[in-house]
């Protein structure tokens, strides 16, 4: 069990590494040379020359990416171009508002998600399911901004009801924040509910028919028995993985959501940073969401082999 | 913790059952005009191939049936209620107390997530129990299925039990409940041979303890015939005779009967001495209603008024029907392949050996534990001989395939000689001339025929790749080959899903002749199939043995098979040979005491057999071996000396052509098992 | 030799029932998704014939005017009419998400192919790599490299396909990983095929249903992913009709009540996805059988 859980480590680690080189060529490499692209067009070859030494632009590239990579560790994430100020602090108050809106869709999005996979489940094939199923992929795969649109267009411009932007503003109070938070959350759960709902619904229906659903049926007990005791702990046994992943896409997928309602997040900051062509800021920002869904999914799967029988004790005699 | 009082009548009444289900629109019955009885503590048993319905008998019983079908008509009785017209409460009470069920997959009918005692002591909770007492009776139950240390057992979870350990919790839930009808749905098909008997001895023992009734439902008929007391042959959807178990099978009355125990080897039966017959056709497309009698298509005797209407049940003899109009005349019934066996030149045991293994050993490693699936082989196959290859799981038989045909390279040290020439470890090092002489037919054509390739494409690649044939040449071979294995032109054109089983494999063997090879695997070749075209496919075989002089390597876990086609047999345990000799010798004996234990475990339907030799505990794991003799734990012979267990028995001549592993010489052997003087 | 077998009729159940595309075409949200497809790929290649007006021309005296009988879904910030607009739009989403899907298909099965049948050191080597890239949501990763190359269509095409390229081998990798354990492989091993004809002759007829439905999935992916870059300012030309950037454009004026300039290019967006995602679920439900 323990190997297994450093062998899970080390590939995360490495794909971690990889990551990283990914990032840091499309940051670093591609573009081109940082000092003409703060620079612009225009200026003059020594100055743009000048600023490259200054940013250790002229350095061979694996110092460079060792130098970055080196400093991220230990939470050195370098100097912002736009801002001229240390990359982490930014970073940091920005994931904390990131987590406040991505862990209220989570409160969401998981019951509901997985209630409505159940349900769906248990009445295959019935209108109740068709239309379970069938919201749940129409919403999740129209884009955030859409879902985000309609429903600014309705609530805060048509019946103004709640605000269009998600900034209660400094010192506002708990619930303020909240009612703030509301808008940006829905089109959220739109986009993830559908598929935890989809593998829920997969998983449970799997387990109804299979062969110790049947004994425990013919056993003589009673439907709910059947579905509580013996069925339920082993369908949700793979949506503990799918939701995982979501977690993980859910940080990333704020920008969209955070750009619509200028909500000062992650998403926010790395497209702010895209568009000004801020490569630290941005390369810290898509790998500081890397680090967190490779996290999120080794925990999903130390989970799931911790609740799972099969895995957690082996085969023996 | 009795279930309800019974009343006089019958356990079980099935009258005039239909069962139809609803597939992509259309209603295709899959039970018709079912009746019968299952008196109180009697064993009846459902006998059926596949497509009989027998499942669906079961499922209909219980209420369980999925759902898109339904019991379009006819009733059932269990202790005279009927469950078709039960409440949910009244459901729940029958299935808890009055009928049980033990299913063919022990391992995925129990819970995976839930520890096994629970499960158990669930049957005593719904029964009114507290957790404590529950529990207790629990481990009572396991200990009373013959399961050693049954508070361990409780403990853990159903993916850590042995197929035989798994089965037996499985029987225990289900008596647990003390049902006044049992009903068995093919509960030792997924077991190995000597498991199957434990189990078996089990069920009858708890039988006549409890006074349940058994329903039994196989296509297994020696099984049958071992349980039952009485018999029901089901062919598809309909009951076509019923009556004592003994006198159906040794003395049908419907011509299906008939044909179905004539494709099964008898009384030791020999490839020498008489083929197997087989029965012409295909079942009927489910769905598919005919007229008159559903066996007709098939039936060597039908006559105008057999298509006309379906035959009652008439009256053979007390408590025996049988629904045909010439149930008298069964007994003369023309065979469908002639007895008589052309000539064929047999092993050529003068030559060189075709194949030599020389010390062959396999390991594999999987999560840092190593297991030994082939250890130190020494086998010499004679060129023209059809070797057969007998053993249970974990014996090594499919490793030994692999290993020869390449798909796996063994150990180093050890080595393969193909007409004493070595062979290279993998598939990919080796010459084309040495692909050609070798090649395999699987036990499963949907597995081993790509689905999405025709069978022109199927047949006509070896002759391209390996006999490097084309054009006018390719067409000729392909056309050649086409009939040898009996199929027709026109088949050339579909792919394997719009063809039946036995037309699928007979593909894969026109495959695996297709380049000319020397030497064929079948690795349980007729597994996959019913009995009814099992016979065809072995017939074919054996005929193209003698048309292509190829050497067979059969490897099966049925004994009857293996008896009637093999020349020589090797019988194997835990990766190592422990017997190998001329197929009669090694059947009558003497013998190694491993291949007396796995003969005499083997039920038949002639009755009498050899006396019971229960071996004890279950098949140790490969991963851990025993030391000295592999066999030693379970062997009813062990020597007191203790050599058996300190050391391994060489493989040596006991008598000529006869090799065995074991300590205890052959004399002693024949006098401890009673065989007598060699003829 | 007699003839034992008789030859029993040979079409089964299988004939008897319908092939697979007409089934799918029975199914009435498939006929629903095919119509809204359709009638987005004619505006697409013939929009700029039948739209009322010119969807480029400016004029300063019609800006923001709420729809209306000359502006079915009024005008936006430059004077333009929103209508013409939405009907044109659709080719710039229509040419880049089918392209990018296409590429990223065909490349992620030849992955997938690799990385199932293979196995061993190259599937931890470049499973790596993949599981890098899938650790970053695909419109992230999309926009760090068009901001790193530069916009352009050919780029967008590029990119999204090569992100694509992990997800659909992903998938294919499974795939075929359950056709490994059939016996067909060993059997055409035995017959000394090279490993190129196992994985495209043998596996890959085996695998396509998967591909097929990992392409129209992917396809409304794509097209969310494309809607979503233009709407982030990543797309390509902004005076180009396409649904995103309008949407990029004149969102900031919703405040001031200009809802229409940016909720009618929603609405289409919206449409071609869920006619994708019918059509998928009928293919998906008629192979699932």
């Amino acid at each position: 069990m323990t190997l297994y859980i450093l062998r899970r480590l080390g590939l995360a680690v490495i794909t971690l590494l990889v990551l990283s080189v990914i990032i840091f060529l499309a940051g670093q490499v591609v573009p081109g040379d940082p000092g003409r692209a703060i620079l612009g067009p225009f200026a003059s070859q020594s100055a743009v020359a000048a600023l490259d030494h200054q940013l250790g632009a002229d350095r061979p590239l694996i110092t460079q990416y060792w130098s970055w990579i080196s400093g991220a560790v230990h939470g050195d994430l370098g100097i912002s171009y736009q801002y001229r100020t240390p990359v982490r602090p930014m970073l940091a108050s920005a994931l904390v508002n990131s987590a406040k809106l991505a862990l209220f869709a989570l409160i969401l999005i998981i019951p509901l998600g997985i209630l409505g996979g159940v349900i769906a489940a248990l009445n295959a094939g019935r209108p109740v399911d068709r239309m379970i199923s069938l919201t749940g992929l129409s919403a999740a795969t129209v884009p955030e901004f859409v879902s985000g649109i309609v429903v600014i267009v309705i609530f805060a411009d048509g019946l103004k009801l709640l605000p269009s932007s998600a900034n209660a503003g400094p010192g506002a109070t708990f619930p303020t924040q909240l009612r703030y938070l509301i808008l940006p959350v829905i089109p959220l759960v739109f986009e993830f509910f559908g598929y935890i709902a989809r593998m829920a619904r997969a998983g449970t229906i799997e387990a109804l028919e299979s062969d110790y659903a049947r004994t425990a049926t013919l056993k003589g007990l009673p439907r709910r028995t059947v579905i509580f005791r013996h069925v339920l702990r082993n369908s949700l046994l793979p949506t503990i993985a799918v939701v995982a992943t979501q977690i993980g896409y859910l940080i990333g997928g704020l920008v969209v959501v955070e750009t619509l309602f200028t909500y000062h997040g992650v998403g926010l900051l790395i497209y702010n940073a895209a568009q000004q062509k801020d490569f630290p800021m941005l390369e810290a920002g898509v790998l500081t969401i890397g680090v967190i869904y490779l996290l999120a999914t080794l925990l999903a799967d130390l989970l799931s082999v911790w609740l799972n029988p099969r895995l957690r004790t082996g085969v023996t005699g | 913790m009795t279930g309800p009082a019974p009343d006089a009548g019958p356990a079980l009444t099935v009258d005039s059952l239909d069962v139809t289900y609803r597939v992509r629109g259309r209603d295709r019955q899959a039970l018709r005009n079912v009746s019968f009885d299952v008196a109180r503590t009697e064993a009846y048993g459902l006998v059926g191939e596949s497509g009989s319905g027998k499942s669906t008998v079961a499922l209909a019983l219980t209420r369980y049936l999925p759902r898109n079908g339904r019991v379009s008509a006819g009733s059932i009785r269990i202790n005279g209620q009927d469950p078709m017209r039960m409440s949910g409460a009244a459901l729940r009470e029958l299935r808890a107390r009055t009928v049980s069920m033990v299913y063919q997959e022990p391992g995925k009918s129990l819970n995976p997530s839930i520890r096994v005692g629970r499960q158990v002591a669930e049957v005593y909770e719904i029964a009114g129990l507290d957790r404590g007492e529950a529990t207790d009776r629990a481990a009572e139950m396991l200990a009373r299925v013959q399961i050693p240390d049954p508070r361990r057992v409780m403990e853990r979870y159903p993916h850590q039990l042995s197929g035989g350990m798994a089965q037996r919790v499985v029987i225990a839930m289900a008596i647990a409940a003390d049902p006044s009808l049992l009903i068995l749905d093919e509960p030792t098909t997924a077991l190995d041979a000597t498991v199957e008997a434990e189990v078996l001895d089990l069920i009858a023992g708890l039988r006549a303890e409890l006074n349940t009734s058994l329903l039994f439902i196989s296509h297994n008929l020696a099984v049958i015939a071992k349980m039952c007391d009485r018999v029901g042959v089901l062919y598809a959807g309909e009951l076509v005779e019923e009556g004592p178990a003994g006198q159906i099978f040794a003395e049908p009355r419907h011509p299906y009967t008939v044909g179905l125990l004539r494709c099964i080897p008898r009384r030791g039966q020999r490839k020498d001495h008489g083929r197997l017959d087989s029965i012409p056709g295909f079942l009927p497309q489910p769905g598919h209603t005919l007229p008159g009698c559903i066996f007709t298509p098939r039936c060597p005797i039908a006559e105008d008024r057999c298509h006309a209407a379906p035959p009652p049940p008439y009256d053979v003899g007390p408590g025996r029907t049988s629904r045909c109009y010439r149930h008298e005349e069964t007994a003369g019934l023309p065979r469908n392949t002639p007895v008589d066996v052309e000539l064929r030149s047999g092993p050529q045991t003068d030559s060189e050996p075709i194949i030599t293994f020389r010390a062959v050993s396999k390991t594999f490693v999987s999560r840092g534990e190593s297991v030994q699936a082939l250890r130190g082989v020494n086998l010499a196959v004679q060129r023209g001989e059809t070797l057969g290859l007998v053993g249970e799981s974990g014996s090594g038989k499919t490793t030994l395939a692999r290993v020869l045909l390449g798909l796996t390279a063994p150990d180093p040290g050890g080595a393969i000689e193909l007409n004493a020439r070595p062979l290279g470890g993998e598939v990919t090092g080796r010459g084309r001339e040495q692909l050609q002489a070798m090649q395999i037919v699987f036990q499963n054509p949907d597995s081993a025929l790509n689905r999405r390739h025709t069978v022109r494409q199927l047949i006509s690649r070896p002759l391209t790749k390996l006999a490097g044939l084309s054009g006018a040449a390719l067409r000729e071979r392909l056309t050649d080959l086409v009939r040898s294995v009996r199929l027709e032109d026109r088949h050339l054109a579909l792919r394997p899903r719009q063809l039946s089983g036995g037309l699928k494999q007979r593909v894969a063997i026109a495959r695996a002749f297709g380049g000319g090879p020397a030497v064929v695997v079948c690795d349980e070749p007729t597994s996959a199939l019913d009995v009814s075209v099992q016979a065809a496919i072995l017939n074919l075989l054996a005929d193209l043995q003698a048309k292509e002089q190829v050497t067979y390597l059969f490897i099966s876990h049925d004994l009857g098979l293996v008896r009637y086609l093999s020349d020589r047999i090797v019988v194997l345990y835990l990766g190592r040979v422990m017997e190998v000799g001329p197929a009669e010798r090694v059947f009558s004996g003497p013998h190694h005491p491993y291949t007396e234990a796995l003969l005499s475990a083997v039920p038949s339907i002639d009755g009498s057999q050899p006396t019971r030799i229960r071996l004890s505990g279950e098949i140790p794991s490969a991963a851990e071996p025993p030391g000295g003799c592999v066999f030693h734990t379970r062997c009813p012979r062990r020597l007191s000396s203790g050599i058996c267990e300190s050391t391994e028995p060489p493989l040596a001549e006991a008598e000529p052509g006869h090799l065995m592993s074991c300590h205890i010489p052959i004399d002693q052997l024949t006098n401890l098992q009673g065989v007598g003087p060699v003829s | 030799m007699t003839t034992e077998i008789m030859v029993a009729p040979v079409t089964d159940a299988a004939a008897a029932d319908l092939p697979s595309w007409r089934l799918v075409l029975r199914r009435p949200a498939f006929i629903a998704g095919l119509v809204i497809l359709l009638f987005w790929i004619v505006c697409a290649l013939f929009g700029a014939s039948f739209a009322p007006h010119s969807a480029y021309e400016q004029s300063l005296l019609a800006t923001n005017q709420a729809p209306s009988s000359a502006h079915w879904f009024g005008t936006d910030q430059l004077g333009r009419d929103v209508f013409s607009r939405v009907l044109v739009g659709a080719r710039s989403i229509l040419l880049v998400a089918p392209l990018a899907t296409l590429l990223g298909t065909v490349l992620g099965t030849a992955l997938g192919l690799a990385l199932g049948y293979l196995g061993g050191a190259v599937d931890a080597i470049v499973g790596r790599l993949v599981e890098a890239v899938l650790a970053v949501p695909a419109v992230i990763v999309a926009f760090l490299f068009i901001v790193a190359i530069g916009p352009s269509t050919l780029t967008e095409i590029l990119v999204i396909g090569f992100i694509f390229t992990p997800l659909i081998a992903r998938t294919v990798r499974s795939a075929v990983q359950v056709e490994s354990h059939l016996d067909y492989l060993p059997a055409a091993r035995l017959l000394g095929e090279s490993r190129r004809r196992i994985m495209f002759a043998e596996i890959l007829p085996n695998v396509m249903p998967t591909v097929l439905v990992e392409f129209t999935v992917r396809l409304g992916y794509a097209i969310f992913t494309v809607a979503t870059l233009a709407f982030l300012g990543f797309g390509v030309d902004p005076s180009t009709p396409s649904w995103g950037s309008d949407i990029y454009a004149n969102y900031g004026v919703i405040g001031a009540g200009y809802w229409w300039e940016t909720l009618f290019p929603a609405l289409a967006i919206a449409s071609l996805i869920v006619a994708i995602n019918l059509a998928t679920d009928s293919i998906e439900k008629v192979l699932a059988g």
